[in-house]
């Protein structure tokens, strides 16, 4: 009965998008016209056509670049969101340490992550380390407020409960600030799953020569702007990509909230 | 079944005050009274008199300022790590991720497993005592207010305990499913033999549950009275349209008046 229903939740899902795929399919088809009839230069803006033959000719260029920001981005986001939770939990049973560290965290988020990294890249090298750190650290301070938020979100009457029960800190942790949390969490755990990309990519803008960062510099600077497209809509695909899986995930772990944070 | 030599509950002297000295409130002063093991005790008052406070201070959620309190003869801290006590709240808190079965066994996984925890309750036969069998595996969002309340009842008898507190349980439901859980709460009551303490707005609700009915006055909380009630038929719904229900209910309210005036 479930499955019948999700079935239909899809199709209904696939009707409700059709508008949006008909309106991107219309702009893509305007946009190949402008391009032909007005005769625009490939380096000023390509055309749809063109930026698919990438797709098809440099696929494996793209693929290659592809798996580091990838690997970046997932390593980054799963750093920064573990830093963070395993922070909100610390807070949340010791406001000690939520004085001593909340105001570093307020600041480490107020430093613009385009300034930090070329810092961050000074101190760490060349390799993988400082892209997966800025990854991390662009997830990280979302992911800590809504974690911290989402620990306290337990009724008054809840811990009352609780306390009748003599239960211990640890297990109001485990029966029920974690669970209450996850809706916030997974609000952070979306915004984090795109925004890791984007650290990723940033990082490789700096003094890197791989990766989806390192391909738009180049592209940029050879004005080869399919070549330039093409790695945008991979990085985009990728950012796509760890939304919908932490939606499913969410999903997954959140079946008892029927309407979710959003 | 009012034999016991110690009572189930007995308050002497209690005082319970909030906030510091300059925006002091006394919320109890010098309340007395006894329960003795098996009865059913309502309390009535007007609103903000401490029903909620006094409650709590027997069940250790509350700290006291003068007097003492003994459930079975010992402290309510101690009576709270025998699982001597449950408590019911108005508010549903149920957990919104776990079965009705799940939030059953919820006391069962928590806390000291010293007391009578070992003896405890088959949650299946629970559900049944609730008028719930079958319902075992929905989540409490897929069950209506007055199941939820059954749910949070069988959570509060799975231990057996002895003593089963009451903040206005039925509180937020309608007249007709209060009705039907009162009568339901006096069956679990004869079924099992615990002690009840159970707090109402309603005076009818008081008038035909318990077998004595505490009286608190207001500013500051004071036990007016403590009637006994007593019927020449046995509690049926049908006693509501009696002459002999009606003049209790009528006392009750000319008491309710005095108090809040008081
Ligand atoms: N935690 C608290 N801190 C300060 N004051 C409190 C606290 N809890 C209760 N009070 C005060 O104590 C008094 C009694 O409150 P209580 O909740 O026990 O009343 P009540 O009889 O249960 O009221 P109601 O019928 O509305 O539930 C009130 O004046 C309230 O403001
Ligand atoms: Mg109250």
């Amino acid at each position: 009965m479930k499955k019948q229903s999700t079935d239909h939740n899809w199709l209904k899902g696939l009707k409700k998008h059709l508008p949006a795929i008909t309106t991107v399919f219309g702009l893509l088809v305007m946009w190949q016209l402008i391009v032909s009839v007005f005769n625009i230069p490939t380096y000023i803006a390509p055309s749809p056509v063109q930026v698919a033959m990438v797709f098809v000719e440099k696929g494996d260029i793209l693929w290659i670049n592809f798996l580091p920001t990838f690997f970046e981005a997932l390593s980054g986001f799963i750093l920064g969101n573990s830093v963070a939770v395993f922070l909100a939990i610390c807070f949340v049973h010791n406001r000690l340490a939520e004085r001593a560290f909340y105001p570093i965290a307020v600041f480490i988020n107020t430093i613009p992550i385009i300034a930090i990294a070329p810092i961050l890249v000074l101190i760490l090298g060349n390799g993988y380390a400082p892209k997966i750190v800025i990854a991390a650290l662009i997830c990280f301070f979302p992911t800590l407020v809504n974690m911290v938020r989402g620990l306290n979100a337990v009724s008054p009457q809840m811990l009352d409960l609780m306390h009748v029960l003599s239960a211990t800190k640890p297990e109001i942790l485990l029966k029920i600030r974690i669970q209450s949390s996850l809706p916030f969490l997974f609000a952070a755990l979306k915004i984090a799953s795109t925004t890791s990309v984007i650290g990723a990519i940033v990082g490789e803008w700096i003094g890197s020569n791989y990766g989806l960062g390192a391909l738009i510099i180049e592209a940029t600077y050879n004005f080869r702007s399919p070549m330039l497209y093409a790695t945008v809509i991979t990085g985009a695909s990728l950012a796509v990509i760890g939304f919908t899986l932490t939606s499913i995930a969410e999903h997954h772990f959140i079946k008892w909230k029927s309407g979710s944070v959003s | 079944m009012e034999s016991g030599i110690i009572p189930a509950i007995s308050v002497d002297g209690l005082s319970v005050r909030f906030g510091e000295l300059s925006n002091r409130i006394t919320a109890l002063e010098n309340v007395t009274f006894n329960v003795p093991e098996g009865s059913f005790i309502t309390m009535v008052g007007p609103s903000g008199c401490g029903k909620s406070t006094l409650l709590k201070a027997i069940a250790d959620l509350v700290a006291y300022d003068e007097g003492t309190i003994k459930v079975f003869g010992r402290s309510p801290e101690e009576a709270r790590l025998a699982r001597d006590f449950s408590f019911v709240f108005q508010e549903s808190t149920l957990l919104p991720w776990r079965t009705a079965i799940e939030n059953i066994i919820l006391p069962l996984e928590v806390g000291s497993h010293s007391g009578n925890v070992e003896s405890h309750a088959e949650p299946q036969d629970l559900l049944e005592l609730v008028g719930l069998a079958g319902r075992g595996e929905a989540l409490p969002n897929e069950l209506s207010g007055g199941m939820q309340q059954r749910v949070s009842i069988a959570r509060a008898l799975v231990c057996r305990p002895r003593v089963l507190l009451m903040d206005e349980p039925f509180g937020a439901l309608d007249e007709i499913t209060r009705d039907k859980l009162n009568q339901e709460l006096l069956r679990i009551w004869k079924e099992t033999g615990t002690t009840i303490v159970f707090v109402t707005h309603s005076v009818p609700e008081a008038a035909y549950l318990g077998q004595k009915c505490l009286v608190l006055s207001r500013n500051p909380g004071r036990v007016l009275e403590f009637p006994v009630i007593e019927y020449s038929t046995p509690r049926k719904p049908a006693i509501r349209d009696t002459f002999e229900f009606v003049q209790v209910t009528s006392k009750l309210r000319s008491l309710l008046e005095c108090a809040d005036q008081a």
